[in-house]
C-alpha cells in the first residue's frame, strides 16, 4: 500500500503462464505462455477475436480460473506474491478489496433485490477498508466523478429502475469503492449505445487517471481501446501476437495479424444508381400497448440497395422491422412491396409474400433452435417453401454452405458447436434458402469481433451482388453503415430524423441528433476522446 | 492443434466441436459416472418392469385364483400366505405389479398428453386461449385433488377407465402448468419468431421448435408426477373406489389384510404381509425419485466444483 501512488513500479507481472480447458472429455491448452507486464497507473488494452483467450487471461491476471478450466504452468505476481500458490481464502481477501471486475453485462451482474449504493459498497465494507458510512458518501463522490444524474439519490434504486449505461458506470463505481490497485474492464461497453459508450468511456478513463489505478481492459473494439490503453496487447489462439505501446501500435503494426486487424475498418461500399421502388413505408405509426413508438416513419427502399437504418436503441428501428415483417400490425399508414400493398398482419399475408420477405437476427444464437442441425436449420424453408425434398434438398443445402463460404463438413452440426461468426452465416444461409427479394438484418454483425465483422460485411455485399438482394440493415455502427449502405436513415425516438444517399447525410450540414451521433462513433486516434471531451465542454458552456 | 493462419477463414473460427459420439456410448459414459443411488434406482425399475411384463410365467397361481384355505400362513405352498378368502398373495403381488404400476403408467402419459399439449398451446397463445386455460385450471387445483378424485369417481363408478381419466385429468393441471412456464422462456426466442414469420403452424411450433427444448425438465416431471399418481391410485384403492376386485392392487392388498397386523404378536410374519405390497410401493417411489434425481442433476448444467 506505501507504493501506491508511485507511477511506474511493476504491479502484475505474469510469466509464461499456461491454462487448461476442459471439454470433450479432455484437457485442451487455451492459453499457451503468455507474459504479460503492467504498472501501476498504467492501463494495457488486450484485444483479439473471441476464443482469443482475453477474458481467460484477465480473469488469470486476478488468481481466478472458470470452472473448468486450470492453471498448468507459469506464474502470476501480483505485487510480489504467486496469485497461483495462493489459497482460495488468501485470494478472496484479494478480491473486491485490492483487485476489482468490471463485467460485460452490468444488466446480468447485479443482484435485482438489493439497492445500488449497497451494492456498490459491499465489498468496501466487508474488506473493513472504509466504516460504512464513509464508503456510502465515497460512493456518492464516485457516482458524480462518473457523471451519473442525481449522485446523491441514484443509489437508492434498484438495477432495473437504471439504464444500461448507468449500470455499467454504477459497476466501475463499485469496482472502484475499495480504491483497488487493478482493475480488470472485461467489454464494459459493447453492449451500449455509441452515444452512451463515449460517456461512460470518459467517465471510466477519467477516474482511473485521477486514483491511479492499474487497468486491464479487454475489448474487441480497436478504436475504444485506442482511447482507453497505454499499451496494447494483441491476442490470438491463446497465444501473444504483439505488444507495444497505444501510438506505436496504431501508427506501426508490425504483425500481418494486427494489421488485417487495423485495415478492416477501411472497407467501404461505392456509391450506386438508384433504381424502382422495391419497399415503400407511408406514414406508419406503431405502438405496443398504449405506448407510441412510431411516428410517421416513411421510408423509401430501392430494388436492389441497401438502406442502413441508424440510431440508439429506443430510437424505434427494431419497431420498424417487425412491422414491415407483420409481427407488429400498424396503426396508420401502409407498406407498399412490389407495387402491391402488403396486409398489416402476418397472417393475412400469403406464403409467396412471407417467403420473400426474410430477416436474420442480431444474436444469431437465440436465433437458432439449439436442438436442430445445420441440415434441418437451412433444410426447412427449402422444404417449406420450395417443396424440396431428400437428395434435391441435400444437394441445395450444401450449396448454400458453399455460397455462405462453409462446406458439408457443418451439415452435422449443432449451432453451439459453431463459433459466433459461423452461426450468423447460417442464420443467412437460412434466409436465403427461401430465395428472398427483401432482407431485414437487424444489427446482424454488433455481437461479432472486428475481423469477423468484416467477412460477413463482405458476405452480403457478394450475395447482393450475386442475387440482386435488397437491404434493410439496421444498427448502431457509422463504420458498418459505411461499408454496406448506399443510403441512409437516421431515426430518433421513432421519428425519422434524417434520410438520404450516404454521401449527403455523411455531409454537413446535420440536424442535431445525426451530428451527435456521427461525432460519438470512436476513431482509431489516442486523442480522439480528450477532444472530444474538449470540443463537447466548450459547446456547453 | 490449429497453425495461426494470416487471412480470414470462416470454416477456421474456432468452435466448440463435439466428436459424434453413437447413442450406446454417451449411455455408457453416463452410467459410468452415475451415483451408486440412481444405478440401484435402474435396477429396481427395470426389475418391476420385468415382473410386470412377465407375471403370468412368474406367479405360481392365477390372479384371482381362490384356494378353499382362507389367511393360509406363510409356508412352502403359499409363500406369503393367502388372503381373506383363500388366494394366493405372492401370486397376486407379481399381478398387482402389472395392474398397479400398468395404470399409473397409462394415467402418466394421458395426463402429459393432456396437459403438456395444453401447456404449450397456451405459452405460444398468451392471449384468450391462455387465459380461458389458466383460470380453468386455477379452478380445478383449488379443489383437494383426493377428495376430488372420490367425489368424481362415485358419481362415474369406479371402472378403470374412469380411473385413469380423472387422475390423468386432475394431474394434468400441475403438468400444464410446469409445461406453460418452461415454454414461456422458450417462445420468446428469435427461433421461434423466425419460425412464426416463415409462417409455420401451431403444431409445428410446439413440437419441433418449444418441445425438445424444454424435455429435460418435462422427463424429470414424468418421473415425480409417476409417483403421486401411483400413491393416489394405491390411496383410491385402499379407500376401495380404486381398482376393483378381483383385480389384483397393492393399495387394495394392503386394505383387505390390514386387521393381520393384529396377529403379529402370535406370528410375525402373518403382520408382516399386509406391509408387503406397502414396501412394494414405497421401494418404487423412492427408485424412481433416486434417478429423477440424478437425471435433473445432469440436466441442470450445475457443475460440481473441482
Amino acid at each position: 500500500m506505501s507504493n501506491r501512488d508511485q507511477k511506474g513500479n511493476v504491479l502484475l507481472d505474469i510469466k509464461g503462464l499456461k491454462i487448461d480447458g476442459f471439454s470433450d472429455e479432455k484437457w485442451h491448452e487455451i492459453i499457451k505462455g503468455v507474459d504479460l507486464t503492467l504498472r501501476r497507473g498504467e492501463v494495457m488494452g488486450l484485444i483479439g477475436e473471441s476464443g482469443a483467450g482475453k477474458s481467460t487471461l484477465g480473469l488469470a491476471a486476478m488468481g481466478y480460473t472458470q470452472p473448468g478450466c486450470r492453471i498448468t504452468a507459469g506464474e502470476i505476481l501480483f505485487d510480489g506474491s504467486d496469485l497461483a500458490q495462493l489459497s482460495e481464502s488468501e485470494k478472496r481477501g484479494l478480491w473486491g478489496n485490492r483487485m476489482t471486475y468490471v463485467a460485460q453485462s452490468a444488466a446480468a451482474s447485479f443482484n435485482p433485490a438489493h439497492r445500488l449504493l449497497d451494492q456498490t459498497t459491499a465489498s468496501t465494507i466487508r474488506a473493513k477498508i472504509k466504516p460504512r458510512a464513509e464508503a456510502h458518501s465515497d460512493a456518492k463522490t464516485l457516482y458524480g466523478a462518473l457523471s451519473l444524474p442525481d449522485p446523491d439519490h441514484i443509489g437508492d434504486r434498484y438495477p432495473h429502475q437504471v439504464s444500461g449505461g448507468q449500470l455499467q458506470r454504477v459497476m466501475t463505481a463499485m469496482a472502484m469503492s475499495p480504491r483497488p490497485d487493478l482493475i480488470v474492464f472485461d467489454e464494459p461497453t459493447t453492449a451500449l449505445d455509441v452515444t452512451t459508450q463515449v460517456e461512460v468511456l470518459s467517465s471510466m478513463r477519467a477516474i482511473v487517471e485521477e486514483f491511479n489505478t492499474a487497468a486491464i481492459y479487454i475489448t474487441h473494439d480497436l478504436a475504444v481501446v485506442a482511447q482507453m490503453a497505454d499499451v496494447i496487447k494483441v491476442l490470438r489462439y491463446g497465444e501473444e501476437v504483439e505488444e507495444a505501446s497505444t501510438r506505436v501500435m496504431l501508427s506501426d503494426p508490425k504483425e500481418a495479424y494486427t494489421k488485417s486487424l487495423w485495415s478492416v475498418r477501411a472497407l467501404e461500399k461505392p456509391a450506386q444508381k438508384p433504381s424502382d421502388t422495391l419497399m415503400s413505408l407511408k406514414g406508419i405509426d406503431a405502438s405496443y400497448g398504449t405506448i407510441k413508438v412510431l411516428h410517421q416513419v416513411t421510408i423509401e427502399v430501392p430494388r436492389g440497395s441497401t438502406v442502413a437504418v441508424v440510431g440508439e436503441s429506443g430510437s424505434g428501428k427494431s419497431t420498424t422491422a417487425r412491422v414491415i415483417t407483420g409481427l407488429l400490425p400498424q396503426l396508420a399508414g401502409s407498406i407498399e412491396f412490389n407495387g402491391e400493398a402488403l396486409p398489416k398482419k402476418l397472417s393475412e399475408r400469403s406464403k409467396d409474400q412471407k417467403r420473400r420477405i426474410q430477416m436474420i437476427y442480431q444474436m444469431a444464437d437465440t436465433a437458432m433452435n439449439p436442438r436442430q442441425t445445420v441440415r434441418d436449420i437451412i433444410g426447412r424453408p427449402l422444404e417449406f417453401y420450395l417443396g424440396m425434398r431428400g437428395d434435391k434438398k441435400e444437394a441445395r443445402i450444401v450449396e448454400l454452405l458453399e455460397m455462405i463460404e462453409l462446406d458439408a463438413s457443418f451439415l452435422a452440426r449443432l449451432p453451439g458447436e459453431l463459433s459466433g461468426g459461423q452461426k450468423q452465416r447460417i442464420c443467412i444461409a437460412r434466409a436465403l434458402a427461401a430465395e428472398p427479394e427483401f432482407v431485414i438484418c437487424d444489427e446482424v454483425t454488433s455481437a461479432l469481433d472486428q475481423i469477423v465483422q468484416e467477412g460477413i460485411l463482405k458476405l452480403l455485399l457478394r450475395l447482393q451482388d450475386e442475387l440482386g438482394l435488397t437491404y434493410l440493415f439496421i444498427t448502431h455502427d457509422i463504420s458498418t453503415v459505411k461499408a454496406i449502405a448506399d443510403q441512409v436513415v437516421v431515426m430518433n425516438q421513432g421519428e425519422v430524423v434524417e434520410q438520404g444517399l450516404k454521401s449527403d447525410v455523411f455531409q454537413p450540414p446535420h440536424p442535431d441528433y445525426t451530428n451527435l451521433l456521427l461525432s460519438s462513433v470512436p476513431e482509431m486516434d489516442p486523442d480522439w476522446l480528450t477532444n472530444l471531451s474538449r470540443q463537447r465542454a466548450e459547446t456547453a458552456s | 492443434m490449429k497453425k495461426p493462419v494470416q487471412t480470414y477463414s470462416a470454416i477456421s473460427e474456432s468452435t466448440n466441436f463435439h466428436e459424434r459420439r453413437s447413442l450406446w456410448h454417451r449411455i455408457k459414459l453416463a452410467a459410468r459416472k452415475s451415483p451408486y443411488t440412481a444405478r440401484f434406482g435402474v435396477v429396481v425399475i427395470v426389475l418391476y418392469v420385468l415382473v410386470a411384463l412377465f407375471a403370468p410365467l412368474l406367479a405360481p397361481y392365477g390372479e384371482a385364483e381362490v384356494f378353499p384355505a382362507a389367511y393360509e400362513p406363510w409356508s412352502s405352498t403359499y409363500i406369503f400366505g393367502t388372503d381373506q378368502i383363500g388366494r394366493d398373495i405372492f401370486s397376486r403381488m407379481i399381478y398387482g405389479a402389472r395392474n398397479t404400476v400398468g395404470i399409473a403408467v397409462a394415467t402418466t402419459v394421458l395426463s402429459f398428453l393432456i396437459g403438456g399439449s395444453l401447456g404449450l398451446a397456451a405459452a405460444i397463445d398468451r392471449r384468450w386461449i391462455d387465459q380461458i386455460l389458466s383460470r380453468s385450471v386455477d379452478v380445478l387445483m383449488a379443489i383437494p385433488s383426493l377428495i376430488f378424485a372420490l367425489v368424481l369417481l362415485s358419481i362415474f363408478g369406479s371402472t378403470v377407465l374412469n380411473l385413469i381419466i380423472i387422475i390423468a385429468i386432475l394431474d394434468a393441471t400441475r403438468v400444464f402448468r410446469l409445461t406453460r412456464s418452461v415454454a414461456i422462456n422458450v417462445v420468446v426466442m428469435d427461433y421461434v419468431e423466425a419460425a412464426r414469420l416463415r409462417g409455420e403452424g401451431i403444431s409445428w411450433i410446439m413440437r419441433r421448435e418449444i418441445l425438445p427444448n424444454i424435455l429435460p425438465p418435462l422427463i424429470a416431471e414424468f418421473g415425480l408426477r409417476f409417483c403421486f399418481v401411483f400413491l393416489t391410485i394405491a390411496a383410491l384403492s385402499f379407500l376401495g373406489v380404486g381398482i376393483q376386485p378381483p383385480t389384483a392392487d397393492w393399495g387394495s392388498m394392503v386394505r383387505e389384510n390390514a386387521n393381520l397386523l393384529q396377529f403379529a404378536q402370535y406370528d410375525l410374519r402373518s403382520g408382516l404381509t399386509p406391509l408387503l405390497p406397502a414396501a412394494a410401493i414405497a421401494l418404487l417411489t423412492v427408485a424412481v425419485n433416486f434417478v429423477v434425481d440424478w437425471f435433473l442433476h445432469k440436466t441442470s448444467g450445475l457443475r460440481d466444483e473441482q
